[in-house]
């Protein structure tokens, strides 16, 4: 019995295969996975998650945090790829605010649709005639 | 000979700009090739969690957390992604004028906008023509890091969770093939319900700590993995588009370069056929 691990952050997979076993931290405490687990979910501390395979090796990789899916055969570990915490959220959330202020301080927040869409055709248009005029040669 | 001076030096700047056009093709057909990878990269993440909301949607038919909920529209959040640099042909034009679209269907509808703008072009569009920009960030490079986008998708996140938005869209450019990139615009919030996979056994999870709490950290994942999908994709586009424009900027180099010489070598021909005249004239006047 076996089962299927897959460790996936979101810029790219970390980790698939299989597995006898499987230890890694969840906000609860450390669990280790046997196959036949029951169905749990749960959200990951910052530490290491250990793959026990079925030769016996053991491979661990770092996990910053993320959520923990075990299904009886399959367990998921969605990896958080940036450092996570609710401060650090917040500060990021107000720094991309600020920018945005900073950028348009003299900005009129009512967009003009017409002028956009005019503009926009016209640059459109331009580029158009160009790969016809191209085309013509 | 002194003839066609001017003509070789056009030559030759026209060939110095031909050079830096073919290297930029170049560059952006590797940078392209890497951008796909990241594509690729980023798509079993999106699949799982995916997954792992059509599995709680299932196990809990009766808790609806707000980011499910549909809602009438008084507000649209709109997140538009754009390229840091031009030169990638009519990419951003398109763009705009599909979140230019959105902008007047969320306007007949009776609804706001707000914005959040990635990628420097978008900033400078929207600063021009106006438009309330909540949030932006520019300056990504080539290969996008979720650490950036953290903060402007918080920030659209936390104005759904606060009742200030009740629809979050996000407007990118979709890779479709090389010569081909269609902007799309994609409902984010409320997320749309997920295909069933047809789990016919019913079961549930033991949740630690609680479903709600547990819901919530997907979710949010899960939109900040479409986002970052959106942008590693709109990079591919961004460089596909520029190999494209710079092949072509290349090729009528090439065409400039080609018409030139027959005008230097029309213009040589002239000067040795009238030196000859003059030579031939000259002897039979002695």
């Amino acid at each position: 019995m076996e089962l299927h691990v897959d460790i996936v952050s979101a810029e790219g997979e970390i980790f698939s295969g299989a597995a006898a076993m499987v230890f890694a931290s969840a906000e609860m405490g450390e669990v280790g996975i046997a196959p036949r687990h029951a169905p749990l979910l749960t959200r990951l501390k910052p530490g290491e998650v250990r793959v026990r395979k079925l030769d016996g090796d053991e491979q661990s990789f770092f996990v910053g945090s993320g959520v923990l899916e075990i299904q009886p055969y399959v367990v998921t570990v969605m990896a958080d790829t940036a450092a996570r915490a609710a401060d650090l959220d917040e500060a990021a959330a107000v720094e991309a605010e600020q920018r945005a202020k900073e950028a348009v301080e003299n900005a009129n927040a009512e967009i003009d649709i017409a002028r956009a869409q005019a503009e926009l055709a016209e640059a459109a248009a331009r580029l158009h005639l160009l790969k016809k005029l191209k085309g013509n040669r | 000979m002194a003839v066609g001076k001017e003509i070789k030096t056009k030559i030759k700047s026209v060939k110095n700009t031909q050079k830096i056009t073919k290297a930029m093709e170049m560059v952006a057909a590797s940078k392209m090739r890497k951008a796909q990878d990241r594509m690729a990269a980023a798509r079993p993440y999106a699949e799982r969690i995916r997954r792992t909301i059509g599995h709680l949607a299932q196990a809990n038919p009766d808790y609806k957390h707000p980011f499910m909920v549909e809602r009438d529209v008084t507000r649209v959040g709109l997140m538009v992604v754009s390229t840091d640099r031009g030169l990638c042909g009519g990419l951003n034009i398109n763009l705009f004028r599909k979140a230019l679209g959105e902008f007047k269907a969320a306007k007949e509808m009776g609804a706001e906008v707000d914005l959040v703008l990635v990628g420097s072009k978008a900033l400078s569009f929207f600063k021009r023509m106006g438009g309330n920009i909540v949030a932006e960030v520019s300056n990504l490079g080539d290969k996008p890091h979720m650490n950036d986008l953290v903060g402007p998708i918080k920030v659209m996140l936390d104005k759904y969770r606060d009742g200030e938005i009740d629809k979050l869209v996000l407007v990118h450019n979709t890779f479709v093939n090389t010569m081909t990139q269609s902007p799309e615009a994609a409902q984010l919030l409320p997320v749309p319900p997920l295909d069933d996979e047809g789990l016919l056994d019913h079961w549930d999870y033991i949740y630690e700590p609680s479903a709600e709490d547990l819901l919530d950290g997907v979710l949010m994942r899960y939109v900040e993995s479409q986002v970052y999908g959106g942008v590693v994709e709109n990079v591919a586009c961004e460089m596909a588009a520029r190999m494209v424009a710079m092949k072509s900027a290349s090729d009528n180099a090439g065409n400039i370069i080609d018409d030139l010489q027959l005008e230097y070598n029309k213009a040589r021909q002239a000067a040795i056929t009238q030196e000859l005249a003059e030579i031939v004239g000259g002897a039979a006047a002695v």
